[in-house]
């Protein structure tokens, strides 16, 4: 067996790493002994170790005994500093088949809708309780009635006008073929407050408030004040989601009321200026085609919706685990998932009032 | 006659997932005693914690709190307890949306039905107590992490608790304040006879406060008792600890030099 030796090239640093790794692969490895000598090296980082730790693996694959020569008190405390890259050591992570991965989901689905629904129980005792007890937490109230409500307005009553001069123009388009024109108050009056009024405003508020409620308890999981209240004795469904849905509740309801006023205002205009309808006529037309009946349904689902939406995002800001990146994804889930149950209720309430 | 502890924490176990973290751990605290629960990083201290305040359910085990089975406690019966109970978190855990001065207040207005203006004057009390009057109408983004820190304490004494924990209360403090925080618990236990379990690794704050310690392992215990009898304990991990003997747990495998058949200077081959 011959003893060979090999002199390294200069440094064994980050920016020689590709000459280093050249340098070692055009070795041959015989299955005899191999010294290494370091006397031209002068500086070694982490890269040059990782690559002589490479070297050392294949020399052991291969039978060859290493030695080592040369090296200066710093590159030979270098190269003590670090262990031989061990695989068995780092964690095998699992990845789950897709089997394992849909089973995985239904057992989630089954977990959310769970909690979902102790939740709402929770909700619906701790808001009877107040009411019947007069705890109500008055100040907490007020303040999301103005952040739910008051502030919501500009962007409720903008986006609800807009709707409601579109879908008169849509709507205009096909009438003035026939000669009906005057039937676009039916249009505008029966389809938002039946249907778009609630449905557009749950959207907006879904987007705004309740994106903040997960936002808001999200965070609040996340730096301990969740837990901070639990361990005050303070059960927070009843002091933090409580107060929510009773503002909710009533803004709600409003706020949809204001979308049908400015919506239907925006499909005046339309018909007024665009149509040449008098503005008595169209007046007069709506109050013939809108029922009282639509109105409260409306109303109804408006209460209906505002409750999911807070509920929902109340429960995607508890299940809130991890960093700050987790409160993302939990307000995104907010959104999602309330827009999705809204529009589920919505046709669940279609069925309910208008299928005969 | 029998002795019964504010805080009897019996075979315990806690998991995640399928990882058992804390594996049958028994701990008893004295009344009126600051009691230190220490050990490494990893090692389940705030775990313990977490589970002994009824944030987390127990895998098996009980742990009973001023006489109460924690885990099995009911929604009125676990917050009557937490009534009597302080709980300083690592990180304050103030509600942000309040100032110092509500914060501190809120359970005395949610758990008392004293009037206003006493709780007024007992919330300027408490905030004297930790030198943070004048802050008082300040929110905690605005404050410093040990103004954060002391704050918390005075919101955990608000209601005079009969056992207060601590999750690391001098982590991430200058020296300074984290001495004015430990002559506060000593304070506290020694003129209200306040029982008080602290969770930490920092040895000169252990070494002052201490009556009693529980040290954890790998999620179990390796001491339990007062301060002085564990100190000499002849158990390595202990030795270490006490000592601040490095114990490498990092990677553990052979070295790249040796790997290469080589020493360093002086080492014998």
């Amino acid at each position: 067996m011959s003893a060979e030796r090999h002199v390294m090239q200069g440094n064994l640093t980050r920016d020689r790493a590709a000459e280093v790794a050249a340098e070692l692969a055009d070795l041959r490895l015989t299955g005899g002994e191999l010294t290494l000598d370091f006397r031209e090296v002068r500086a070694i980082d982490t890269a040059g170790v990782a690559i002589i730790a490479a070297f050392v693996r294949r020399a052991r694959e291969n039978g060859t005994k290493l030695a080592v020569a040369g090296a200066s008190e710093n590159v030979a405390r270098t190269l003590e500093l670090f262990p031989l890259p061990n695989p068995a050591v780092i964690e095998n992570l699992h990845v789950d088949g897709l089997l394992e991965q849909f089973a995985d989901t239904l057992v989630k689905v089954r977990e959310v809708g769970l909690a979902y629904l102790l939740l709402c129980a929770d909700i619906v005792w701790f808001t009877v309780q107040a009411i019947i007890t007069r705890t109500v937490r008055a100040r907490d109230v007020a303040l999301q009635m103005n952040y739910m409500g008051s502030q919501a307005l500009g962007v409720v009553g903008l986006m609800s006008f807009l709707i409601g001069g579109v879908m008169a123009l849509q709507g205009a388009a096909q009438l003035r073929q026939f000669g009906a024109s005057i039937f676009i108050a039916d249009l505008v009056g029966v389809s938002l407050t039946r249907e778009l009024g609630p449905l557009i405003t749950a959207i907006m508020v879904a987007g705004r408030s309740g994106s903040a409620v997960a936002a808001e308890i999200g965070t609040m999981v996340i730096t301990e004040e969740i837990d901070a209240l639990r361990t005050m004795g303070l059960n927070p469904t009843r002091f933090l989601i409580v107060p929510k849905t009773m503002s909710i509740t009533v803004t709600q309801p409003l706020l949809t009321m204001f979308a049908n006023v400015i919506a239907i205002f925006g499909g005046f205009l339309v018909a007024v200026f665009y149509l040449d309808i008098g503005p008595a006529a169209f007046f007069n037309r709506l109050r013939e085609a809108v029922f009282l009946k639509d109105i409260i349904t409306g109303l109804v689902k408006s209460v209906v919706f505002a409750n999911i939406i807070v509920s929902i995002g109340a429960l995607c800001g508890l299940r809130t685990g991890g960093g700050a990146d987790a409160v993302g994804r939990s307000t995104t889930s907010s959104v999602v998932a309330g827009i999705f149950t809204v529009i589920v209720a919505d046709a669940a309430f279609s069925l309910l009032f208008y299928f005969d | 006659m029998t002795t019964t502890y504010p805080l009897d924490v019996r075979k315990l176990i806690a998991k995640y997932g399928d990882r058992v973290v804390l594996n049958q751990i028994d701990m008893r605290v004295r009344k009126g005693t600051i009691h230190v629960i220490l050990g490494g990083s990893g090692s389940g201290k705030s775990t313990l914690l977490k589970h002994v305040v009824g944030l987390k359910e127990p895998a098996g085990g009980e742990v009973l709190l001023l006489g109460t089975d924690i885990a099995k406690a009911d929604e009125p019966e676990y917050e009557a307890v937490m009534a009597r109970v302080g709980m300083l978190f690592q990180a304050g855990a103030l509600l942000n949306s309040l100032t110092l001065h509500e914060n501190v207040a809120l359970p005395l207005i949610e758990k008392t039905k004293l009037p206003d203006s006493v709780i007024d004057d007992i919330v300027r009390m408490k905030l004297d107590q930790v030198s943070l009057l004048h802050a008082a109408q300040r929110f905690p983004p605005e404050l410093s992490g040990g103004m954060k820190k002391r704050a918390a304490l005075a919101r955990a004494m608000a209601l005079d608790p009969e056992i207060l924990f601590c999750d690391e209360p001098s982590a991430g403090l200058d020296p300074i304040t984290a001495v004015e925080l430990d002559d506060l618990l000593i304070e506290l236990r020694d003129r209200f006879g306040m029982t008080i379990v602290v969770v930490t690794h920092e040895l000169a704050s252990i070494d002052k406060i201490a009556d009693d310690v529980t040290m954890l392992g790998k999620g179990d215990v390796l001491a339990s008792g007062p301060l002085a009898n564990v100190r000499k304990l002849d158990v390595p991990q202990v030795r270490a600890f006490f000592d601040r003997i490095a114990t490498k747990s990092a990677g553990g495998g052979e070295s790249v030099l040796h790997a290469l058949g080589g020493s360093l200077p002086g080492e014998a081959q």
